[in-house]
């Protein structure tokens, strides 16, 4: 398979198609996945935050049976892939997007698929927080909504920017995926050329380069996580 | 003034239930500094988070003020808290907060503007003697800084009552004894009663002028700290004033009087006074028990002695004119 990766025509060709394709390529992933992380986000930090305050103990009691449907809800959608999850969610893309095939579309399957998983991102981040310091706010007279904004979000800040992190890198390997239906950006690149085309070398390069995108989600999430933290010196 | 009435507090475990609280009746009077002792699983916590609701009764009355707490709706419980503030064993203040947004917090709960609630702030710092950690973050204080912290907090809310939950048993004595001092401060200053919890005796005869001593969920015995020490009527008051087990002390001997000193800071540290008490007034006392432990020149704990009988009430006469120290007898049928 890759015994001929650098004839120089393959090489002739993978210079041209990192002039032609490329760039656009990048700038089409990082924006998906930037966008599609924010939307996941607006969904599952409520989420998150109902799943913990939601519960008999939390600071905001919510009825059982909803608690129930929430969890019900969020497993079913965690346990779809997100090959399938893509196609399932056809219709809701024409809908909110008019077409089911491009980069904006794809942002629709990828936000469904990983407001869940932000959702329990979300409440592992605010389980975190010391009870002690909650009720220590709830014996100053905070209401659950204060307890909220003021304690449980503010304190976990860290963990939370850890965990958006996490969730920005792998909805970037989601992202690559929808190449599969038409989405854009370095996973299209890699399957087309790669997978249809049997052009090896520039599969290899829209992978480096996804690599190289995770490196750098990665260390400045950690880094900007590791200095929100007022609890190091 | 707090009400408790026939206060009962059950759990509901898997294993059962459990009677944290049963029939506690006390009451504490405005400007009290109210000790509650007890070994560990007393109850003590339950009942102090009894006080402001932070655990809700199984049955009885807690009246704080005019108001019966067990009564009142979330909101007007909200508003209540303002006047309850509690004090932490952790400290529990917000560790993503400089010292100064901390001592802001229950002020920013009320809705007070930013400008106005910095100054008070400002101000309750210098009050615990931190006005320079305004813009340190808690992880960069020690043990006894961020209590003291965590009392500027408290005081934010202009309390009538201040709630210690164990609040010096994370701090090495020393520490303890500052906090302490800074707690009877606040009492004389500000007029709050205080209500400590605590295993320590130690805290409880620095600074509390009234003590109960809560054993397995009943209040055993209640009243002064001097007259609940001098004269320990429980087995749970007797294991906490002699750890050791009373037999350690002597038997009483004829025609002997006992005599409980206790020393709430006074300047004798550097005084012998059993010395004086022979060589000026020719009393021959003999020591049989002594914890004392001095901080600053001071000293305090506790000394038992015998005296004579004939010269028992002159003894009474010099020890009473010592400044500091609190004396009496102790009956004859302990």
């Amino acid at each position: 398979m890759f015994e001929k990766l650098f004839t120089p025509e393959a090489l002739q060709e993978a210079l041209q198609v990192i002039k032609t394709q490329i760039p656009l390529a990048i700038w089409e992933t990082v924006y998906v996945t930037v966008l599609s992380t924010a939307f996941a986000i607006v969904l599952g930090l409520p989420l998150g935050v109902l799943l913990v305050v939601g519960e008999k103990n939390g600071v905001l009691p919510l009825p059982k049976g909803l608690m129930h449907v929430l969890n019900v809800v969020i497993n079913l959608l965690r346990s779809v892939p997100f090959l399938i999850l893509m196609i399932m969610v056809f219709p809701l893309t024409r809908l909110i997007v008019g077409t089911t095939v491009g980069t904006v579309a794809s942002i629709v399957p990828l936000v469904i698929a990983a407001f869940p998983f932000v959702a329990r991102l979300v409440e592992g981040s605010l389980r975190e927080v010391n009870p002690n310091i909650i009720e220590a706010a709830q014996s100053m007279g905070a209401t659950p909504m204060q307890i909220i904004c003021k304690v449980m979000i503010p304190e976990s800040v860290p963990s939370l920017i850890s965990n958006a992190t996490i969730a920005i890198t792998t909805i970037l390997g989601y992202s690559a995926m929808s190449g599969i239906i038409g989405g854009g950006g370095l996973g299209k690149i890699a399957i087309n050329y790669g997978y249809y085309r049997y052009k090896f070398l520039i599969m290899l390069i829209a992978v480096v380069l996804l690599i190289v995108l995770v490196q750098i989600f990665q260390s400045v999430g950690t880094k900007i996580a590791v200095r929100s933290d007022k609890r190091l010196k | 003034m707090i009400q408790l009435q026939h206060l009962c507090k059950t759990f509901q475990t898997a294993d059962g239930t459990i009677d944290a609280l049963q029939d506690i009746n006390l009451t504490i009077e405005d400007g009290d500094i109210f000790g509650i002792i007890g070994m560990s699983g007393a109850g003590k916590s339950t009942l102090v988070r009894c006080i402001n609701m932070l655990e809700r009764p199984t049955s009885g009355k807690v009246i704080v003020g005019d108001d019966d707490m067990t009564a009142l709706s979330p909101a007007e419980l909200r508003q209540k808290r303002r006047s309850i503030t509690m004090i932490f064993q952790q400290f529990n203040l917000l560790m993503q907060r400089n010292c100064l947004k901390n001592v802001c917090f229950p002020m920013e709960l009320e809705g007070m503007g930013q400008k106005e609630a910095k100054k008070k702030a400002k101000a309750l710092l210098e009050l615990v003697g931190l006005p320079d950690k305004a813009l340190a973050y808690p992880a960069q204080l020690s043990g006894g800084q961020q209590q003291r912290v965590a009392i500027a907090r408290a005081l934010a809310t202009n309390p009538q009552v201040l709630l210690c939950d164990e609040a010096t048993s994370a701090l090495d004595p020393n520490t303890t004894h500052a906090i302490l001092e800074l707690i009877r401060d606040i009492n004389k200053k500000l007029g709050i009663t205080v209500v400590v919890i605590t295993h320590q005796m130690s805290v409880v005869e620095e600074i509390c002028n009234r003590v109960a001593i809560l054993d397995e969920g009943h209040v055993v015995e209640q009243g002064d700290v001097a007259a609940v020490f001098s004269n320990p009527q429980s087995d749970a008051a007797k294991k906490l004033v002699f750890p050791n087990g009373e037999e350690t002390v002597l038997p009483p001997q004829q025609n002997e009087a006992r005599l409980r000193i206790l020393f709430n800071g006074s300047q004798t540290a550097d005084q012998p006074l059993i010395a004086t008490m022979a060589a000026q007034h020719g009393i021959l006392a003999t020591i049989l028990g002594a914890s004392t432990h001095a901080f600053h020149q001071q000293a305090f704990g506790e000394m038992l002695i015998g005296v004579p009988m004939q010269q028992k009430q002159q003894a009474l006469d010099f020890l009473h004119s010592v400044d500091g120290i609190t004396v009496e007898e102790v009956p004859q049928n302990v």
